[in-house]
C-alpha cells in the first residue's frame, strides 16, 4: 500500500474520536479501586479501634502520606501519557509525600515513648504490610497500565513505575486503615519496600505493555 | 549499549530537525490540526500530506545516523502516521503541533531501528546472496502494512482493501460489502488499531 493510499484511509477514519487516557484512568481506577476494598474488606478489614486511631496524629499521618503519593503520581501519569508535554512542576508534587514522611520520623525520633526506636520501626506486622500493599496494588495496576496505554507515553518504563507508585499510593491507603504499626518509622521502611516493589513491577510491565 | 548508543543519536537527529527547520511550518500545522480535531476531514488530510515528507526526510536522517539503509524509510514513515493517526487525541490543542508530532516520530523511529537492528543481524548470511548484486533504489516500496493487511480478521481487511487499495469510500464499501456505514467505519478503525499493533509486534 503506498504512502499516498495510507493517507486517504487515514482521513477516511478522521471522525473516529477516541477518548482522553484520564476518562479511561478515572473509570479503571474507580472499578479496580472498588474491587481492591471489596478484597480488603474480605481479608484483612479496618483495625476495631478505627475511630479512637484518628485521633493519633500519626495515625493520620499514614494517610496523609498514602494519598499525597497517589494523587501526585496520578496527575505525573496523565502527563507522561502526552508526547512533548513537559512535566514541569508536576514532577515536584512527587517529593510530598517524601517530605511528610520525613517530617513524621523526625517527630517520631524526638519524642520520648514507651518502645525504643527499633522495635517501633520493625513493628508487629511487617510482613503482612509486604504482601497487602503489593496484592491490593495489582487491580489499581492493571486499571492504570490501561488508562495509560490509551495515552501515547514515550517513556514506557517511567510512566509503568508511575502507575506502580499511584496503584501502590491506593493500595497502602486502603491498608493503612487495617494496620496497627502507627510509628512513622515503620511506614518509612515497610510502606516504602512495599511501594518499591510494585513501583519496580509497574515498569517491568510498562516497559513491554505502553509502547504504542 | 549499543541501543543506548542508538537511542541518544536518533534523538539529537530528530531534535536538531524540530529547531532547524520546522519554526515556519509549525504555525500552519497547529492551525491545519486545529481544524482537523472540530471535523474538518480536508485540513486533516491536508495535514497529513504536508507532515509526511518532513517525516521522511526525518527518517531517512536517522537511519542513516544509525547505520541502516536510507531505502527503507517509507515503512516507517507509514508507522509514524498510523501512530499520528491512533494517538492524536494525546496532542494538546492549545500547544504547538510539531514538538508532538516529532516525540511521536522519534518514538516510531528509535522502536523500529531496535526492531531492524535485530533482525538485521538473525538474518543477514540470507540477505548475503541477494544484496550485493542487486543495485539500491532509491526508495524500496513499502511492503509491511500491505502485508499486515493479509492477517487482519476478514471483515477489517475487506474494509481496509476496498478503502485503502482500491480507493472506494465509506459508502462504496458499506454497499459493495452489504454492510450499514457504521459497521464500515468501526471495521475501519478497528483494522486500523490492528495494523498499527501488528506492526510493532505485539
Amino acid at each position: 500500500m503506498d504512502t499516498e493510499h495510507l493517507i486517504r484511509t487515514l482521513a477516511a477514519d478522521q471522525d473516529w474520536r477516541s477518548r482522553p487516557a484520564g476518562a479511561w484512568l478515572t473509570v479503571g481506577l474507580i472499578c479496580a479501586g472498588a474491587l481492591s476494598s471489596m478484597i480488603f474488606m474480605m481479608t484483612l478489614r479496618v483495625r476495631p479501634d478505627f475511630m479512637a486511631a484518628t485521633h493519633n496524629p500519626f495515625f493520620d499521618l499514614k494517610f496523609a502520606v498514602t494519598l499525597s503519593l497517589a494523587i501526585p503520581a496520578i496527575v505525573v501519569g496523565l502527563r507522561l501519557a502526552r508526547p512533548a508535554a513537559p512535566l514541569g512542576w508536576r514532577g515536584w508534587l512527587l517529593v510530598l509525600p517524601v517530605v511528610l514522611l520525613a517530617g513524621g520520623v523526625a517527630v517520631d525520633l524526638s519524642m520520648p515513648q514507651r518502645l525504643s526506636w527499633g522495635a517501633r520501626l520493625v513493628g508487629s506486622n511487617s510482613r503482612v504490610c509486604l504482601v497487602a500493599i503489593p496484592a491490593l496494588s495489582l487491580p489499581v495496576l492493571a486499571a492504570a497500565l490501561v488508562g495509560l496505554r490509551h495515552g501515547a507515553p514515550t517513556r514506557p518504563a517511567l510512566a509503568g513505575a508511575v502507575a506502580g507508585l499511584l496503584s501502590a499510593g491506593l493500595a497502602a491507603t486502603l491498608y493503612a486503615s487495617h494496620c496497627p504499626d502507627d510509628s512513622p518509622l515503620f511506614v518509612a521502611t515497610w510502606y516504602t519496600l512495599a511501594t518499591a516493589l510494585v513501583t519496580a513491577a509497574g515498569a517491568l510491565a510498562g516497559a513491554r505493555l505502553l509502547r504504542f | 549499549m549499543i541501543a543506548i548508543r542508538l537511542r541518544n543519536n536518533v534523538r539529537e537527529g530528530a531534535n536538531g530537525y524540530v529547531g532547524t527547520q520546522l519554526s515556519g511550518r509549525d504555525s500552519e500545522w497547529t492551525d491545519l490540526m486545529r481544524s482537523a480535531d472540530a471535523g474538518d476531514t480536508i485540513a486533516y488530510h491536508r495535514l497529513l500530506k504536508a507532515v509526511t515528507p518532513v517525516m521522511r526526510a526525518a527518517t531517512r536522517r536517522g537511519l542513516a545516523r544509525a547505520g541502516q539503509p536510507v531505502d527503507q524509510a517509507e515503512d516507517i514513515v507509514q508507522e509514524i502516521l498510523l501512530a499520528v493517526h491512533l494517538k492524536r487525541h494525546t496532542w494538546d490543542n492549545t500547544a504547538p503541533f510539531a514538538p508532538w508530532l516529532f516525540a511521536i516520530a522519534r518514538n516510531k523511529l528509535i522502536d523500529a531501528l531496535r526492531r531492524r537492528g535485530r533482525r538485521v543481524f538473525v538474518n543477514i548470511d540470507d540477505f548475503a546472496e541477494v544484496l550485493p548484486g542487486d543495485p539500491v533504489e532509491d526508495t524500496v516500496p513499502p511492503g509491511e502494512v500491505a502485508s499486515h493487511l493479509e492477517s487482519l480478521p476478514p471483515r477489517q481487511r475487506d474494509v481496509l482493501q476496498s478503502i485503502a487499495v482500491e480507493s472506494a469510500s465509506i459508502k462504496e464499501t458499506a454497499s459493495k460489502l452489504s454492510m450499514s456505514e457504521g459497521a464500515v467505519r468501526v471495521a475501519l478503525h478497528r483494522g486500523l488499531a490492528s495494523l498499527a499493533s501488528r506492526l510493532r509486534g505485539t
